[in-house]
């Protein structure tokens, strides 16, 4: 066992700040793209503080503090933050203003406040939590080896740990993903929707009051050869954490957005995920890459409620273990197991 | 110089984001900084920029800020004597 | 801390030097790297004092045999990459678990302000070749590919203390052996979205920076990259040589004072610094050397100025900033600077604090003003203060 979910606090697209509107109501979108659902930051930060921030950042400290007041703690030992874009308001408009005033008169703010630890900082800053404090951007691992670093931590006797992953679509983003090809139609709807998130966990030694579900192991896998070589990635994964792929109660799968149909997921729904139940997580939260977060929530949700949102058809219980394949264009592959407590 | 008053607390509450103050909440002798307002050093540093683009002064040396920016009084004694100043040199 | 990770090989590129024989011969001949502008095309050119690496993009992309169209932060990261992995004689082909774990500032941003140019106007326009490595991971993973490492990979990004960071985190993984050898360090290319974010803040120097001085005006900004190769003793033992230092303690608080600016008792490098010797396990009076943050700014060197009294009072070790000499290269200094930390141990040297006039009036000690030789040095402490208040330290000891 690596590690307790002691509590989670998630601002994604779905109703996911409440789990009791989550499990009643179903979030859609009909565009390419799938803003979060956003609470009245004003009950989280004081105006002096809030002023400053961006978006991303609101949602960030937003979903932390939700995440400590449900494990009912008031400072972790460590904040560990995961982001693949950072703080990308701030920098392009600091961009833009530079661009536009020639490098000079330009204003501190957007700047200070572009660095990709803005929102763990501003986290230690609300909490006056001096204690350990980093932040990994790494692509569609940050979050993985974000909670890499949360289970070493643990393992030192540093705990604890408050982890969050973060990443936030913007106008520019968009437009300069879209032109990318990322969300081109495919039929009547795109196939990648662009989506965003916060997830915050604390992870812990031991479960607390009321332990969501346990953290048992994770791996990444950088572009793997071909299907057959991430199939047996899967399948020994699995086994080393001595089980079979039939006591897996739960993929979620990688299937981006909409799309029902995509080779590297369906290939492995017809071999390795062929006895599993699967659903496709990124269908709630869209693409980004961080969406491991928003995928994490969901199986903790699940482990720890043992039942499915009225708008999940089919689904089976009980819910013991629940493995999260992640990958992002074949390239950023993550495996997750989790299972009830 | 009331008019410049007014003007500077509203471009204050603007550029700094100070959604929750009207410019009524801002005495005229009411410290910015610390205590007061509660204004920090990057609010300093966004107030030299509104002087520069809004009156195009420009406050080079960061030491005298403490001073310039002590209230809204001062910021407009400033403003006042240094346009006064471009007026007057030929 | 147990099983302290060794370190095998060093790599570096930076205003004092492309290579690690360069950088050492310029730190002992006193010969700093800060001068005008010269390679970044800014409007503050001739205002602003920078430590530009002394190549251009082109030469780099020749040097590491890569396109020119990469961003200048992974040219220089793989170059710098590349010399530690064969200063270390380390293999492709090695059977051991090798992990890379990089920081940077800014990623690709040289070639993003490129993009935003035209795309800030057009938002059909801009190359989108230009923003394709944009992300601080991207710029990572192209140093990774370079290098065939596959593993694990990864990128830290905690502003000014962003290497360090990487380097604990290396340490850390092959203590819990979960890896053999890890490629750890950072790189960060001069942009203009740094040189103006740092202008707005009103804490660059016109002159050459003086840091810890009593008449500092603030820092001059570098740029570089710099790499280590950490190993366990199975990794040492395939290297089969004998290592240069060792990571004997490292760790990382936070000031939560302020996004940018450091508490004037310096709380955070305070329990930085200690918490790092804790995990040493040795005693401040055990320190030889310390290589300061010291970047130049009023705000920075009273905050670390005042952690060291606190901390050391009444014996100080030797210390300078070696800022002097490179600038402050952002997200490659924690590594820059630890890489000079261990030539020091290495070579006996302690390197001066270029420029250094005046002591700080609230401090009782000053820094080295002269490159001292023959010292015996076991211990040294390096420390990296970032924005967001991410204070690390690290200390490196004689293998």
């Amino acid at each position: 066992m690596k590690a307790y979910i002691r509590s989670t606090g998630n601002i994604s697209p779905q109703h996911s700040l409440n789990t009791d509107s989550f499990f009643l109501t179903r979030v859609k979108t009909s565009k390419n793209f799938f803003k979060s659902l956003e609470p009245d930051y004003d009950d989280f930060v004081d105006s002096k503080m809030i002023r400053r921030m961006s978006r991303i950042v609101k949602m960030g400290v937003a979903a932390a503090l939700t995440c400590l007041r449900n494990a009912g703690i008031e400072k972790p030992a460590a904040i560990l933050t995961a982001t693949a874009y950072g703080c990308l308001e701030d920098s392009a408009g600091f961009l833009r203003k530079m661009i536009e005033f020639d490098e000079q008169t330009l204003s501190p703010t957007a700047f200070i406040q572009s660095t990709h630890n803005t929102v763990g900082a501003q986290i230690a800053l609300l909490l006056k939590c001096h204690d350990y404090n980093n932040c990994i951007v790494h692509r569609a691992f940050s979050f993985e080896n974000a909670l890499t670093e949360s289970i070493l931590l643990l393992q030192e006797g540093i705990g604890p740990v408050l982890v969050g992953a973060i990443d936030e679509i913007t106008d520019d983003r968009h437009t300069i993903l879209s032109r990318f090809g990322l969300y081109k139609k495919k039929g009547t709807l795109p196939a990648n929707i662009a989506g965003e998130g916060a997830a915050f966990f604390l992870l812990d030694k031991e479960g607390g009051n009321h332990p969501q579900a346990i953290l048992r192991d994770l791996q990444t896998i950088y572009k793997p050869e071909d299907s057959e070589t991430l199939q047996r990635y899967i399948q020994e994964f699995v086994k080393k954490n001595g089980l079979n792929m039939s006591q897996i109660d739960l993929v979620l799968t990688a299937h981006p957005g909409n799309a029902k149909k995509d080779e590297v997921n369906d290939q492995l729904l017809k071999t390795v995920f062929h006895e599993n139940q699967c659903f496709p997580f990124r269908s709630l939260c869209g693409d980004y890459p961080t969406a491991s977060g928003f995928a994490l929530w969901l199986a903790a949700v699940l482990l720890k409620e043992q039942k499915a949102p009225i708008w999940m058809e089919g689904m089976k219980f009980p819910l013991k273990n629940i493995l999260i394949h992640n990958h992002t264009a074949d390239i950023h592959h993550s495996l997750i197991l989790i299972s009830a407590c | 110089m009331d008019n410049l008053k007014q003007k500077l607390k509203e471009q204050i509450i603007e550029r700094l984001n100070l959604k929750t103050l009207k410019p009524e909440n801002i005495g005229d002798d009411q410290p910015l900084f610390v205590e007061g307002i509660g204004l920090d050093s990057i609010d300093a540093l966004e107030l030299i920029v509104l002087l520069q683009q809004e009156y195009n002064i420009k406050l080079s040396n960061a030491e005298d800020g403490p001073r310039v920016f002590h209230s809204v009084r001062t910021m407009a004694e400033y403003i006042t004597a240094n346009n006064a100043a471009v007026k007057v040199s030929p | 801390m147990s099983e302290q990770p060794f370190i095998a090989g060093m790599g570096i590129v930076s205003a004092i030097g492309n290579n690690l024989p360069a950088n050492l011969q310029s730190l002992t001949n006193e010969k700093a790297g800060i001068a005008e502008m010269v390679w970044l095309e800014s409007n503050h050119r001739g205002e602003l004092p920078v430590g530009e690496v002394k190549c251009s993009n082109e030469e780099l992309a020749d040097s590491a045999g890569l396109s020119v169209r990469l961003p200048r932060a992974a040219l220089l990261s793989c170059l710098a990459a590349r010399e530690a992995l064969q200063d270390a004689g380390w293999e492709k082909g090695a059977q051991l678990r090798t992990g890379f774990i990089s920081a940077n500032t800014v990623g690709g941003m040289d070639k993003t302000e490129n993009f935003f140019r035209v795309f800030s106007k057009n938002s059909a326009g801009g190359k989108l070749v230009d923003v394709v490595n944009h992300e601080c991971g991207a710029v990572t993973e192209l140093t990774a590919d370079y290098l065939g490492i596959r593993n694990f990979v990864s990128t830290v990004s905690t502003a000014c203390s962003s290497s360090a960071n990487a380097i604990f985190t290396g340490a850390r993984m092959i203590q819990a052996g979960l890896l053999d050898f890890a490629l750890v360090g950072g790189t960060d290319a001069l942009t203009r979205f740094t040189l103006n974010g740092f202008n707005t803040l009103m804490i660059l120097d016109r002159e050459l920076c003086r840091p810890f001085d009593e008449n500092r005006h603030g820092l001059n900004l570098g740029e570089g990259a710099a790499y280590m190769v950490l190993a366990n003793e199975k990794g040492m033992k395939q290297l089969n040589k004998k290592p240069y230092a060792r990571v004997s303690g490292f760790a990382n608080a936070n000031d939560a004072f302020h996004q940018t600016a450091s508490s004037p008792e310096g709380t955070g490098p305070f329990l930085a610094m200690k918490a790092a010797l804790n995990h040493a396990g040795i005693h401040p009076a055990d320190i030889d050397y310390i290589n300061l943050h010291g970047t130049g700014t009023q705000n920075n060197d009273i905050a670390e100025g005042t952690a060291i009294r606190l901390l050391f009072d009444p014996i100080y070790p030797k210390m300078s900033s070696t800022k002097a000499y490179t600038g402050h290269t952002l997200g490659a200094s924690g590594a820059v600077e630890a890489v000079y930390s261990i030539l020091a141990i290495q070579h006996g040297l302690i390197f001066p604090n270029l420029r250094f006039q005046t002591a700080m009036k609230e401090l009782p000690f000053q820094p080295v003003t002269a490159c001292l030789k023959n010292q015996v040095i076991q211990h040294v402490m390096s420390n990296s203060f970032g924005f967001g208040g991410n204070c690390s330290t690290l200390i490196f000891s004689a293998a």
